[in-house]
């Protein structure tokens, strides 16, 4: 990988602004990230983190604060920061009258990369995305996760020093998730430094080191996965329900018990250092639950906790 | 991937060669893309001067040139005079089609001119790029067309091969024009169908392709004038077979397409940029 150093800065953003006319779609954010690192930018739709994707992919100008992207400044420096990271898209903009490999080769020519290296990074690539069987196939062929990892496939051509995924598994069944999460960690394990914007918070625990969590353009919270629950919630959440009718009459009941409670429409939610404990105290005192989950909390609750609603409204 | 075979973008990646010749990758992309629809280009190329030149060039020509005894108009076999608008048109319309429907595939279809801008090529390569792969395909149209009319014999001299590279630049000042008109469409919305039937067959029909432009009424002639066909005809019958220019009139024919070539390349570039950043 050549790496020199943990500490090396790959992105710093400073009071990094977005505005669209009386639209602030980014509000003054600082973050850095490092080389090697797998950082994410988590949040519900709308949230500002495409916008901020876009800019540290140096494909959108910002309108105030500083940004470096590998010691560069954007504006200054677009096509030579661009080409040296992996970009992958929202929305995959493969080209479907073009074969698998096709797409590979051409994205690879468009940053001047030899016909001689592409031949044999093709089949690297092909096999990384495991799509050795259909490179003769045109685009259109490929199932919603095949052509995911088609294009992360293609954002590695040229080997970058920072892959940039915004959003990589929306949309994809949980088997071709889960796929993609094997591949993405494969690179991490080799040390390339990973963005990855997400509102899936399992997404977000399994792939990032490190996380900024965003709502309304800014920055409602940053730090590990795990430290962000341990800063922000319980290790436990007890999830009961009572029906839509009781369950805001039995949560004044049962607001004693726990460290904290968050009622929802269909749920009340209580965090707690044991779950178990706690429903036991609370069918103790006599109130039965219509369905009832001990879980571990997630960052799904740390983000209920920091804005008061869900990631996925 | 070998973790090991890893040299990173930086040792990989030659920015300045990028910088250099970014427009040349836009364009492979492009001539790739077209290949897809060889056949296509070839039937169309070889079969739309044989249908012109059997019907129009031969049927009609064998009629005016019986009346005319082979004095038509310019004084000249009607095949003659006809045969330097052919080849004009085969340069604007073969440029024109792929500077219009890929614009909007880049931009909206596909978006595959994100994709080229995410790696490091910018609107103004990726805009020269279209122009480049436009002109590829002109090369073989006109080239095709020109030797065909050859072979029918449309040509007094081998000095009208000159045809060739001049109608191409004129084909090209008029893909830039028409490209930068593309980047403005969001989505097709049925505009190049209104394109095609108010801009194009009306310069077609009024550019002086069928007949000299001095027959029609005042009131009908100014569409010739700002037809780019018109110019790019004018200028193909001088190199023809001599057709009567002055000095003048060759450089406000060279200098209107000129014009319309450098607006549009401008206007593109500009366009190009924006929408890759908005």
């Amino acid at each position: 990988m050549g790496c020199t150093g943990e500490s090396e800065q790959m992105i710093t953003a400073k009071g990094l602004t977005k505005v669209y006319g009386d639209f602030t779609a980014v509000a003054g954010i600082d973050f850095s990230v490092a080389r090697g690192e797998s950082f994410g930018l988590l949040g519900p739709n709308g949230a500002g983190k495409s916008t901020t994707m876009r800019m540290i992919t140096a494909t959108l100008q910002r309108s105030g604060g500083d940004l470096t992207i590998l010691g560069k400044d954007p504006d200054q420096a677009g096509p030579e920061i661009r080409a040296h990271l992996g970009v992958v898209p929202q929305a995959d903009n493969l080209d479907t009258e073009l074969k698998v490999h096709e797409n590979l080769y051409i994205y690879g020519r468009y940053f001047g990369l030899s016909k001689k290296y592409l031949s044999g990074k093709m089949e690297e690539l092909l096999a990384f995305a495991q799509l050795e069987d259909k490179r003769n196939a045109k685009v259109d062929q490929l199932s919603g996760g095949m052509k995911r990892r088609l294009t992360i496939a293609r954002a590695l051509v040229n080997e970058p020093e920072v892959l940039l995924l915004d959003e990589p598994t929306t949309g994809l069944d949980p088997q071709a998730r889960h796929v993609l999460w094997d591949r993405l960690f494969r690179l991490k394990e080799q040390g390339v430094t990973l963005v990855i914007t997400t509102h899936y918070m399992d997404e977000a625990e399994q792939l990032c080191d490190r996380l900024i969590v965003m709502d309304q353009g800014k920055i409602m919270a940053e730090g590990s996965p795990a430290s962000l629950i341990a800063e922000h919630s319980s290790p436990e959440v007890v999830e009961v329900r009572f029906g839509s009718d009781r369950n805001a009459e039995v949560a004044e009941m049962i607001g004693h018990i726990g460290d904290r409670m968050d009622v929802l429409p269909d749920r009340i939610l209580i965090y707690a250092q044991d779950g178990e404990a706690v429903l036991s105290e609370i069918i103790g005192l006599g109130y039965h639950p219509v369905t009832s989950l001990v879980r571990r909390s997630s960052l799904e609750d740390v983000f209920l906790r920091l804005t008061g609603r869900t990631l996925v409204d | 991937m070998s973790a090991e075979l890893w040299r990173g973008a930086s040792s990989l990646v030659d920015t300045k060669r990028i910088a250099r010749f970014g427009a040349t990758y836009a364009a492979e992309y492009r001539i790739r893309n077209m290949l897809k629809w060889w056949q296509a280009i070839v039937a169309f190329g070889v079969g739309n001067p044989l249908l012109y030149l059997t019907s129009i060039g031969i049927g009609v020509g064998t009629l005016i040139d019986k009346h005319t005894h082979g004095a038509g108009p310019d004084g000249v076999k009607y095949l003659t005079f006809l045969a330097p608008a052919l080849v004009a048109t085969a340069a604007l319309e073969g440029t024109m089609e792929e500077v219009t429907f890929p614009v909007v595939h880049g931009f909206d279809w596909r978006k595959v001119f994100f994709a080229m801008h995410a790696a490091g090529l910018t609107g103004k390569q990726i805009a020269q790029g279209v122009i480049l792969s436009a002109i590829s395909r002109a090369i073989f149209t006109v080239s095709v067309y020109w030797a065909i009319l050859w072979i029918f014999g449309a040509f007094g001299s081998i000095h009208a091969i000159w045809l060739i590279p001049v109608e191409l630049y004129f084909g090209a000042c008029f893909a830039s024009l028409m490209m930068a008109a593309s980047s403005y469409m969001k989505d097709d919305d049925g505009w190049f169908a209104i394109i095609g039937r108010f801009v194009i067959a009306p310069m077609f029909l009024f550019s002086g392709t069928f007949y000299s432009l001095a027959t029609l009424p005042l009131s009908v002639r100014w569409i010739g004038w700002i037809s780019p066909l018109w110019h790019a005809t004018e200028v193909g019958r001088h190199i023809a077979y001599g057709h009567t220019l002055s000095f003048q009139m060759i450089f406000v024919h060279f200098g209107y397409m000129t014009l319309i070539g450098v607006a549009g390349l401008l206007i593109a570039f500009r366009k190009f940029a924006l929408r890759l950043a908005a």
